[in-house]
């Protein structure tokens, strides 16, 4: 099966175009056309054609940039729909599958039958498909890029044989045109001028040389699901069904050594209704006794209507997750994580925060606050001068001067100045825009009041003015 | 005989405790306590603080890993840097419930799980006494030091112990943290007040001087 506009067909289908339609792909600093249309290559345009002449032939082209990770991922589920022909179906280069219908044809009524459905079924889903079927693998794509009028093998041209280009173009000027000139020449000097590969390739189309067919396994999917023969509605019966499905996949994560960080449950109602639990793990995990017990609170918030008639467990989000000798240092991180988990529960796994050094002399900066769960805790903590213990966004004070107020008033409270330690003069980051440091300079005062209180004041030379900005413990 | 094996065991200075064990049980009358029998925070009970310096006190009393659960809409943050003299910010963990319901429930839930040995919760609104009780009995059940910063008249019944803390301008020396200590409600003792200095090269807390004779009350009245 070769879909010989992948690319612009994957585009079309989501968002129809009537006029030409081209995609575009930079190879060597140039855009160039990838993928065209039938009414684009109508108008004269060709593949590798550069887009801005591309542009100049015909301007009212429409054009997208090529894609190449999601048309992978477009073949990949293209291979996942072939094997509703045989189960044995691979992929052929970016834009082909090959599929071994050897002991399946006769399952749609013969090769010609199964050819058919497989081109209606593919043009309705409109798509561009060209199909080859023969005995061998090279031969049978050969006939999907070569054979349109379904010539013998023999008589296709040599750029048939999944040959490169420099060597199509060497055997063309030795006079081998046709894969009959190449299959009666002598083959000693064939393999001496052009190396193994020509012969390899042409046995391979001839079924000299087996070429096997390697399917692709699918990802393993973590998922399970009961369907019930009654509803149900009480609490402790979906729990019941939660822990009959987490075993098994429980189990299929531990064979691939997964572990989820993310499980969907879906409970659907007997009037089709349904609702959906999620539980964000802070770590990933597989051990259905410890995961079970966190889904309580959110199966305990569902309404369930008149019963529950089926019910699917999903990991939505899995992590790689190696086994681990069992130690008694690891029982504890264990504890944390589902603590974290069931908090995160209630609160969003994002409100559970912890502390990261940052670098900068600016003190509201000088740390970053991270989410606990998608961060490692750092030790890296240092700490040149004495900081506050609070800070808060900067009050106004009256003040007067360069040198620290010896009275002043701060939340309704009077303050003598009894010690004051500074200046310490912070300037602010300049390839940073921060609207609290506008007013420029800042020379910032431990000031030690009789009353008790050590509060961190800034005197703003620039901009004259004083603020309260923190307290010392 | 049930309640002696109930009190705290005096955890870090053993022999010390011991010796004060003895005395308060042959004098009836000893009024002043010393702060090492109520310092560090009896374990699996819940402690209220109030006063300007409760971030500070908050931040000597947790050793090791600890949970702090503010508010999400409280703007004033602790800093990392502020904390380093007195625990390591590597072990704290903070959490930002919406509203006090969700903050009240996640410390119960980290007082009886037991994972962190320390948790703080900053209270906004006066607990009543079920709220106060049952984080008493999550403390008791995970064996977790609770501490509740409060605002002053906001103490709940079900509270170990209350402390009120102010610092003290100290005349003596710069870049000091004497502060006055004073225990208000006691549970399980008497109250008591004492002037007390944070060492940072050791992490713990040094008893100044008794209450008659505090630097900080004779500069201000001079």
């Amino acid at each position: 099966m070769w879909f010989p506009r992948l690319a612009s067909d994957r585009v079309l289908r989501a968002r129809p175009v009537d006029g030409p339609f081209a995609i575009t792909l930079k190879s060597n600093n140039t855009e160039r056309l990838y993928c065209l249309n039938v009414a684009a290559e109508r108008l004269g345009l060709t593949r590798g054609m550069s887009f801005a002449d591309a542009r100049a032939f015909c301007p009212d082209l429409i054009s997208q940039p090529a894609r190449p990770d999601l048309e992978a991922r477009f073949l990949a589920s293209l291979r996942r729909w072939a094997t509703r022909y045989c189960p044995w179906v691979g992929r052929d280069g970016v834009d082909g599958l090959v599929l071994d219908v050897t002991g399946s044809a006769h399952l749609w009524g013969g090769e010609a039958e199964m050819l058919a459905d497989i081109q209606s079924r593919a043009t309705r889903a409109g798509l561009t498909l060209r199909l080859g079927c023969a005995a061998t693998r090279g031969a049978a794509w050969a006939f999907a890029h070569y054979g349109a009028d379904a010539a013998a093998l023999p008589d296709l041209p040599v750029a048939a044989l999944r040959l490169d280009a420099a060597t199509v173009t060497a055997l063309q000027r030795l006079g081998l045109r046709t894969i009959r000139d190449l299959a009666s020449a002598a083959r000693a000097p064939l393999a001496r001028r052009f190396g193994p590969d020509v012969l390899m390739r042409l046995d391979q189309a001839m079924g000299q040389v087996p070429e096997p067919v390697m399917p692709e396994t699918d990802p393993p999917s973590f998922a399970t699901r009961m369907s019930l023969p009654d509803p149900i509605g009480l609490t402790e019966d979906v729990m019941g069904i939660t822990a009959r499905l987490l075993a098994p996949l429980c189990d299929r994560l531990n064979r691939h050594e997964m572990g989820a960080r993310c499980l969907v449950l879906t409970l659907r109602r007997v009037d089709q209704g349904s609702q959906q639990v999620e539980l964000r793990l802070a770590a990933p995990m597989r051990d259905p006794s410890r995961i079970l017990p966190l889904f309580t609170r959110g199966v305990g918030e569902v309404d369930a209507g008149f019963g529950i008639d089926q019910i699917r467990l999903e990991a939505t989000q899995v992590e790689p997750l190696p086994a681990q000798q069992i130690g008694r240092m690891h029982s504890s991180p264990d504890q944390l994580n589902d603590l974290m988990t069931r908090i995160g529960t209630r609160i969003g796994l994002e409100n559970i925060q912890r502390f990261l050094p940052a670098d900068s002399h600016i003190p509201e900066r000088s740390f970053s606050i991270a989410p606990a769960v998608f961060s490692r805790p750092d030790n890296g903590w240092s700490c040149l001068r004495p900081r506050p213990l609070r800070l808060f966004p900067p009050e106004p004070i009256a003040g007067q001067g360069a040198t620290p107020p010896g009275q002043f008033r701060w939340r309704r409270m009077a303050f003598t100045t009894g010690r004051a330690i500074g200046p310490e003069r912070i300037a602010p980051e300049w390839w940073l825009v921060d609207a609290a440091w506008r007013s420029g300079l800042r020379d910032y005062w431990r000031i030690e009041t009789r009353e008790g209180r050590r509060l961190w004041l800034y005197h703003t030379p620039q901009n004259p003015g004083w603020f309260v900005q923190g307290e010392f413990a | 005989m049930g309640r002696g094996a109930d009190r705290a065991p005096f955890p870090t200075w053993t022999s010390r405790g011991a010796v004060a064990d003895r005395r308060r049980s042959s004098y009836v009358l000893v009024m002043r306590v010393e702060l090492h029998s109520v310092f560090p925070l009896r374990r699996a009970r819940v402690h209220e603080v109030y006063g300007p310096g409760a971030m500070s006190f908050a931040a000597m009393a947790a050793m090791g890993a600890c949970l702090w659960i503010r508010e999400s809409w409280l703007v004033d943050t602790p800093t990392p840097q502020g904390v380093l003299p007195f625990l390591d910010p590597a072990g704290l963990l903070m959490a930002r419930p919406k509203d006090q319901t969700d903050a009240l429930a996640v410390a119960e839930e980290a007082l009886k799980d037991g994972a962190l040995p320390f948790v703080m919760i900053e209270i906004t609104r006066a607990l009543n006494l079920r709220e106060g009780r049952r984080l008493q009995l999550a403390a008791k059940a995970g064996g977790t030091t609770g501490l509740c910063l409060i605002s002053e008249g906001m103490g709940s019944n079900a509270a170990e112990t209350r402390w009120h803390i102010a610092p003290v301008f100290d005349r003596h020396s710069e870049d000091s943290t004497l502060m006055r200590w004073e225990i208000n409600k006691n549970k399980s003792g008497t109250i008591g007040a004492w002037h007390v200095r944070w060492e940072p090269k050791t992490r713990r807390v040094h008893v100044v001087s008794p209450v008659g004779e505090r630097p900080g009350s004779a500069g201000t009245s001079s």
